[in-house]
């Protein structure tokens, strides 16, 4: 395995400089009270703001070249992440750093590199273009107009990012409409990579494909990965596909890093009981006729989460400290962190 | 012993301003008591508009061209609409991907599934009212006798899933079409409904057809499987022998699509190509264009071959049959 395998963020000297690093970063989403409920409350009425923790409190470090896998459920907040980490939404707390260099510290010509470094695909490939424009104009405008290709050189610099995403540059004066979905996701993948970014981060951007065209996009990414030194931070709910692509896998949970650690490690010996009940939920296509048996309960809401570990409620290990104590990040071996009490116990 | 439902030849086709859409053209199976049949297929090959036959949900400019659905003998493609009425929601019931399509969102669910019982049974309001409680309490939601008096959107989507299943249930089929009921849930959750669905096949005896596009979710699940592609089945048979010798090209080819059963990091085996539009399907082999074993013999179309028992493939070479290899 050439993967490098690094420490997560915290632990100390890594052997490679992080290119992406998270510090404590939370995400709040709250929805201002109306006249109604203001007024209600200056009467006394116990009306409060809802907010959303989001995310809670997440550090993370990415190293140059490494594929970053981070799975959860819907409501866990990888999405979230994966835009702080685009620099599309800011954090509520805590620091990005790019390269060393704290996102919110940098202005002018460092700050727009800072974003144009970093691109992001999207899940649909049907809402992430716009239906008006030519395939030639979502993919040149932005390098047009961030003086990255003369306008003169702009149809052969456009043909080559087409070819580079497995598409034909005769396609260039087409429509999104046009294509398939495979093919649209070529687009979005063109069209990142235009402004010649150096970190992917790709949010479930292969979970609305079908599987044989599914395969040809993971194909698309790893071969690019090779060419262009590419780091990525690939969002997914599948685990399959993580495991096949990360070198390191992170795993979160309503808002949380519960887990992380190199890929192999956390598919032979998950330690969080919330990893061990999501892996053995994934239907294997080597596993037949088996006795599906299913986590207890319900995700809960993100905007009343249970106290301590999250998990706990439907955690089968659960005891008295778990209800109150949020339990930390620790390493449990090399390179591989877990969020759990029962790790202190023995 | 004949099927619970068997369909013979089945051909729904959509006759459209830009030409006759073929989205079902000859698809053959047969369910028993108590089995799970996975029908298989990538977007476009058809397995919803089966579904969809089956239940008599056809929508011009679609309709049935050909073929017969047999339900315990009974061809449903020839009944009226009032006929299949009586058996819809009834004998057969379907479940959808989006509960949403089940729920109407503007009634409680206690309104929704005693009109459901009430609608094929002459049965007093409260009786209805205790069979629609036992229903969602043996899908698994706690405290069914609240539950009833709430509204779809108090739910989540697993619990609206399981509420459709309920509604489903409600009459005890003797088959249930899912049509991709998991697809839009979490993996958690996943695991709960499918484990409904299993002890649901083995209590009641329910037929059901599962439908999806994840091989791994049939894995666990069928006992056997139908392939689709391009509106037709190419490969069927017992779930093991399908996943473990597929004989069809493109069988192979999407079973080995799947990354777990590649090498980590390695490139997937894929399929080159996309799905061809079913407005200009190629004469011949549908499959001919994407095939890496294509010869000029399959332009005549392939015709379905039971290569060994209880297993057909429609192709001329086939992997895994080593008798056969030219």
């Amino acid at each position: 395995m050439s993967a490098a395998v690094q420490e997560v963020a915290g632990a100390g000297l890594a052997p490679r400089a992080p290119v992406m690093e998270l510090r404590g970063v939370s995400r709040r989403f709250s929805r201002g009270l109306d006249l109604a409920a203001k007024v209600a409350q200056r009467l006394g009425a116990p009306v409060k703001e809802e907010i959303v923790h989001a995310v809670d409190g997440v550090d993370l470090s990415i190293a140059k070249g490494e594929v970053v896998g981070l799975v959860g459920e819907s409501g866990c907040g990888k999405s979230t992440l994966g835009r702080m980490v685009a620099g599309i939404l800011p954090p509520s707390d805590g620091a990005i750093l790019w390269r060393g260099r704290d996102l919110r510290s940098l202005n002018g010509a460092d700050a727009r590199e800072a974003k144009l470094r970093t691109q992001m695909i999207f899940q649909d490939p049907y809402a992430s273009l716009n239906p008006r424009l030519k395939v030639a104009e979502i993919v040149g405008e932005a390098p047009m107009v961030h003086g990255i290709v003369r306008r003169r050189d702009l149809e052969p610099y456009v043909d080559e990012q087409m070819r580079r995403a497995g598409l034909d540059p005769a396609f260039r004066r087409r429509y999104p409409h046009q294509f398939s979905g495979g093919q649209r996701q070529r687009i979005g993948i063109a069209r990142a990579l235009a402004v010649q970014p150096d970190f992917l981060v790709c949010d479930e951007a292969v979970a609305a494909l079908d599987v044989s065209i599914q395969a040809q996009i993971l194909n698309l990414f790893m071969k690019l990965r090779r060419e262009l030194d590419l780091t990525y931070l690939f969002i997914s709910h599948d685990l399959g596909v993580v495991e096949h692509l990360s070198d390191r896998v992170v795993i979160m949970y309503l808002g949380r890093v519960v887990e992380a650690a190199p890929a192999e490690e956390v598919f032979r010996r998950a330690n969080h009981p919330y990893t061990q009940a999501l892996l053995s939920e994934v239907p294997r296509i080597e596993t037949r006729k088996r006795a599906f048996a299913g986590v207890k309960g319900e995700i809960p809401s993100p905007l009343n989460p249970p106290p301590g570990c999250h998990f706990h409620p439907r955690c089968p290990h659960a005891f008295d400290r778990c209800r109150v104590e949020r339990p930390a990040l620790k390493p449990v071996a090399a390179g591989h962190t877990s969020a759990c009490h029962l790790n202190d116990r023995t | 012993m004949t099927a619970t439902l068997e369909v013979r030849d089945l051909k729904t086709h959509f006759f459209t301003r830009a030409g006759v859409v073929r989205a079902v053209d000859g698809v053959s199976f047969a369910v028993d008591r108590g089995k799970v049949l996975g029908l298989v297929g990538e977007s476009g090959s058809g397995k919803t508009v089966t579904g969809f036959s089956i239940m008599g949900l056809v929508d011009p400019p679609g309709r049935i061209a050909g073929g017969k659905i047999l339900f315990k003998g009974r061809d449903l493609a020839s009944l009226s609409e009032e006929e299949m009425r009586a058996l819809r929601g009834n004998r057969i019931a379907m479940i959808f991907q989006d509960p949403m399509m089940t729920l109407n969102p503007v009634l409680r669910i206690d309104t929704q599934m005693i009109e459901t019982v009430q609608a094929h049974e002459r049965v007093s309001r409260e009786e209805a009212r205790q069979r629609a409680r036992d229903a969602l309490g043996q899908v698994g939601i706690p405290s069914p006798d609240e539950r009833l008096r709430s509204y779809p959107h108090q739910f989540s989507g697993g619990m609206r899933q399981r509420v459709a299943i309920a509604i489903a249930l409600l009459h005890k089929p003797d088959v249930i079409v899912a049509d991709e009921p998991t697809t839009a849930l979490d993996v958690t959750i996943q695991g709960q409904i499918l484990a409904e669905a299993q002890k649901l096949c083995r209590v009641t005896g329910t037929a059901m057809i599962w439908i999806t596009h994840d091989l791994s979710v049939v894995a666990g699940l069928a006992d056997d499987i139908a392939v689709m592609y391009a509106g037709r089945v190419v490969e069927q048979g017992p779930v093991d022998e399908v996943l473990d010798a597929p004989f069809h090209p493109y069988t192979v080819g999407l079973i080995g699509s799947v990354p777990s059963r590649n090498r980590r990091g390695e490139p997937l085996r894929q399929i080159p190509g996309m799905t061809p539009s079913l407005l200009d399907l190629p004469a011949g082999c549908t499959f001919r264009a994407r095939c890496p074993r294509a010869e000029p013999r399959c332009a005549e179309p392939p015709p379905m071959a039971e290569y060994s028992p209880g297993r057909f493939a429609r192709c001329i070479h086939p992997y895994n049959v080593p008798e056969m290899a030219a």
